[in-house]
């Protein structure tokens, strides 16, 4: 539909049913929506008892729309029209409006009428008619059904303005940004673990990423692409922090001990124990991880659970019951699968044995790391020499840099 | 010397030439190379892709970098004549496209495809319904360009993209933007087009490098085979330097489109006025053409004297579009907008750009009618 509206209706979802926290939830929703609407000049955002409205004042509403709907917690947009609260008013602009949609896309209609302010001389029934006569008169080519129309037009009559609106596009969901705490998530360079960072996210968790590389094993552009997935990420939340941990030396070590079948499991444990130390660092609550059940040797039950044992932080596994499917088609609508699937090698696939053991032994686990005398020190000093990189939409943020040049010059664009 | 063959090609901006420089210089890494040389360039490409997407308003993976123009429309002409071979060997385009579109489809028909070339009205321009009543059970493509190179004529490319998707959404559109961009406002998203070719040159960047954008979800055959850049659409070491000035250009022309449009529309209504009063001189552009260029025929007069006379007067102008300038036939564009032999053999193609003040129109104007003075005083001898 191209219809020059005026403003935006965005609507919470289950938030409204927390109590007293609900006003923390909604204006991390609102402060979520005003840093989008930074980008539109113009657009301001006014908060209404369980809405927010976007005035557009002039900005087209399709690209702040697909903007908008990335954020958590709104459950859905209708760009709206507004009338002066009368009704020849309101006639004229709902005939417009519905004569503007596209004739083939619709057969029938109804009008949904709202009086909310008490004061407007019809009622919500007679609004119905009011409305609705002038636009089926206009529109010979649709019919009226209210039971299961194709079109809803809604009317919605307060004081001074009233808003039609008959779109509703489906937001993000789940819970504002950060409402919920803060999680350190694994983020491997796969297709899962970014897909579990997203759910996590959506679920009002704020998100810190950490990245174990063993270069020079792995690549730069191992590396590369990892940024470029929380980078992704960072599209719906603004920002987001991303520890990249040294593993070479636990990792060759751990390859030294001749446990080929145990590998990938005392690995993902030293991950573990650096993923811990970090979220205590940076005041995490929780582990998140990509874990799918059974999908390779490390995420079967068994695994899970020796590999669990080394952390005191709830594990947190979004995507633990979902299937292969159901979690490429997620990463491909946010925007993930295409970067996950370019072929550098990360340190999970590096050293990876014939056959890993996918029921591991606990007390043999426990044994070969106690042997292990340096592994403690070497976890702390993996800690000590993380890498911590800022990343936002459009820019990577990297400290400890030399004085060297930045390879992107923005004066260069 | 007055430079009034912007249609040809452009001078390069300031800024986007240093910039050229200065990456040539600092970052010769080949993209692919797994070393920190590499991975810097392919830093560069990642952002200039950005930066291009972000111009055009579509998704960086839709845009396929190219040598230019002239690649990009073989590229998504024969790209898409095979790759959906099963659907049909049907192409639609105009009889007034570009010899790199032109051309393509005859070599396509040798190999043969069915080609239908639409004929355009007096102003040279082809309907949407033209279009729409051409479609065939077997079409698979319809190109049409935005922007005439040789008269300026406008084709409503949005119009026709809109009808085309209405009525027959499986038939892809390609648009030859080059002659558009940066001069006529243009959206690719609500427009229907599939398919849409730009040359840097035109639009002040460097020669040798352009691109065509080709809308996510469509899969054409590759021109060029060989490594995986591009996303295996095109092969080929990508030229940095170009391609970052190519980004820097496309913002920057973008950025003064309206305003440089404006400017160019009213030297153009000076210039059309001037040649008005020149009874010898007859004006082929449309009245409401893009904005920077100008063409007229001298009929009876010799094309190629006049230019090296208005050269003489410091003045560079074309005779018809560089591309086939060479050749000494009637233009084809003319002759198919129904345009005598005599004129369509003697067009002078003026075509500006944003440094073009009304003096330097008035001067030229003087400088036109003393060449055509000249060349009357030589018929009247002989």
């Amino acid at each position: 539909m191209n219809l020059d509206y005026e403003m935006l209706l965005l609507r919470f979802g289950e938030i409204t049913v927390k109590g007293k926290n609900r006003s923390r939830f909604e204006k991390a929703a609102l402060s979520h929506v005003k840093s989008l609407l930074r980008a539109f000049p113009g657009t301001e955002a006014i908060h209404e008892y369980g809405r927010i409205y976007v005035r557009l004042n002039g900005q087209a509403a399709d690209p702040v729309i697909s903007s908008l709907k990335n954020i958590f917690g709104l459950t859905s947009i209708s760009p709206v029209k507004v009338s002066p609260s009368k009704l020849e008013d309101i006639v004229e602009i709902a005939v417009d409006f519905i004569k503007s949609i596209p004739a083939d896309k619709y057969n029938t209609f109804k009008v949904h009428g709202r009086r909310v302010f008490k004061g407007f001389p019809h009622s919500s029934q007679e609004l119905n008619h009011l409305v609705g006569g002038p636009v089926l008169s206009a529109c010979p080519h649709l019919k009226v059904d209210v039971h299961h129309p194709d079109l809803e037009l809604r009317v919605e009559v307060r004081e001074r303005v009233t808003y039609l609106f008959c779109e509703v596009i489906p937001a993000a969901g789940g819970f504002p940004l950060g409402t919920n705490g803060k999680a350190m998530m694994l983020l491997s360079g796969g297709i899962d673990s970014p897909v579990a960072g997203y759910s996590a996210m959506r679920r009002g968790l704020e998100i810190e990423c950490v990245h174990f590389h063993s270069y020079p094993y792995t690549s730069k552009k191992a590396e590369e692409k990892v940024l470029e997935l929380a980078q992704v990420l960072s599209g719906f939340s603004g920002r987001i922090k991303v520890h990249l941990v040294p593993f070479t030396d636990i990792q060759t070590s751990l390859a030294k001990t001749g446990q080929d079948n145990l590998i990938i499991t005392l690995m993902r444990r030293s991950m573990l124990r650096i993923a811990t130390k970090l979220a205590e660092k940076n005041g995490a609550l929780a582990l998140v991880t990509g874990d799918s059940l059974g999908q390779v040797a490390s995420q079967t039950l068994a695994s899970m659970n020796v590999i669990g044992k080394v952390t005191d932080l709830p594990l947190l596994r979004p995507l633990v019951m979902m299937d292969k499917e159901d979690i490429i088609s997620m990463a491909k609508k946010i925007g993930t699968y295409d970067i996950s699937i370019l072929p550098y090698e990360d340190c999970c696939t590096l050293f990876v044995p014939k056959s890993p053991a996918t029921n591991p032994n606990l007390r043999i686990v426990e044994h070969i790391e106690k042997e292990l005398t340096e592994l403690d020190q070497m976890i702390e000093a993996a800690v000590e020499n993380t890498e911590s990189v800022i990343i936002k939409p459009h820019v990577i943020i990297r400290k400890n840099q030399k004085d060297e040049p930045e390879v992107v010059q923005e004066h260069w664009f | 010397m007055k430079y009034m063959d912007h249609a040809a090609t452009t001078p390069p901006h300031p800024e986007v030439a240093r910039t050229i420089a200065e990456v040539m210089s600092l970052h010769y890494g080949n993209p692919s190379s797994l070393h920190i040389l590499g991975e810097q360039s392919e830093q560069l490409l990642k952002k200039a892709r950005e930066v291009c997407a972000g111009v055009l308003q579509v998704k960086p993976s839709e845009i396929i970098i190219t040598s230019g123009a002239s690649e990009s429309n073989n590229a998504a002409i024969k790209g898409a004549a095979l790759q959906f071979m099963n659907r049909g060997k049907h192409l639609i385009t105009t009889a007034i496209e570009h010899p790199s579109v032109y051309e393509c489809c005859k070599q396509l028909e040798s190999l043969g495809w069915n080609v239908t070339y639409l004929s355009v009205n007096h102003e040279g321009t082809v309907t949407p319904e033209q279009v729409c009543a051409a479609v065939q059970d077997d079409t698979v493509l319809v190109s049409v360009m935005h922007v005439n190179n040789e008269t300026g004529s406008i084709n409503p490319v949005q119009e026709i993209g809109k009808q085309l998707k209405l009525q027959h959404p499986r038939v892809l559109f390609h648009v030859d933007g080059v002659q558009g961009f940066g001069k006529l406002p243009l959206s690719l998203q609500a427009s229907g087009i599939d398919m849409y070719s730009l040359s840097a040159h035109k639009f002040r960047g460097p020669k040798g490098i352009g691109l065509l954008y080709v809308r996510e979800g469509i899969k054409l055959q590759p021109l060029l085979a060989g490594g995986s850049q591009e996303g295996g659409r095109r092969a080929g070491t990508e030229n940095i330097p170009y391609i970052v000035g190519m980004a820097k250009a496309l913002r920057l022309a973008k950025e003064g489109q309206a305003q440089i449009a404006e400017r160019l529309r009213h030297l153009r209504k000076v210039l059309i006025d001037g040649i008005a009063d020149i009874p010898k001189l007859v004006l082929n552009s449309p009245p409401d053409g893009a904005p920077h260029i100008i063409h007229f025929s001298c009929p009876g007069m010799k094309a190629e004297a006049m230019l090296h006379m208005l050269e003489e007067d410091g003045f560079l102008v074309s005779t018809r579009s560089a591309c086939s300038s060479k050749k000494s036939e009637p233009s084809r564009i003319l002759l198919a907008m129904g345009k005598s032999v005599e004129e369509a053999s003697s067009g002078i193609r003026v075509s500006l750009g944003e440094e073009h003040t009304e003096q330097d129109i008035q001067q030229f104007l003087a400088a036109l009618q003393s060449a055509v003075t000249r060349q009357e005083d030589l018929k009247g001898r002989g």
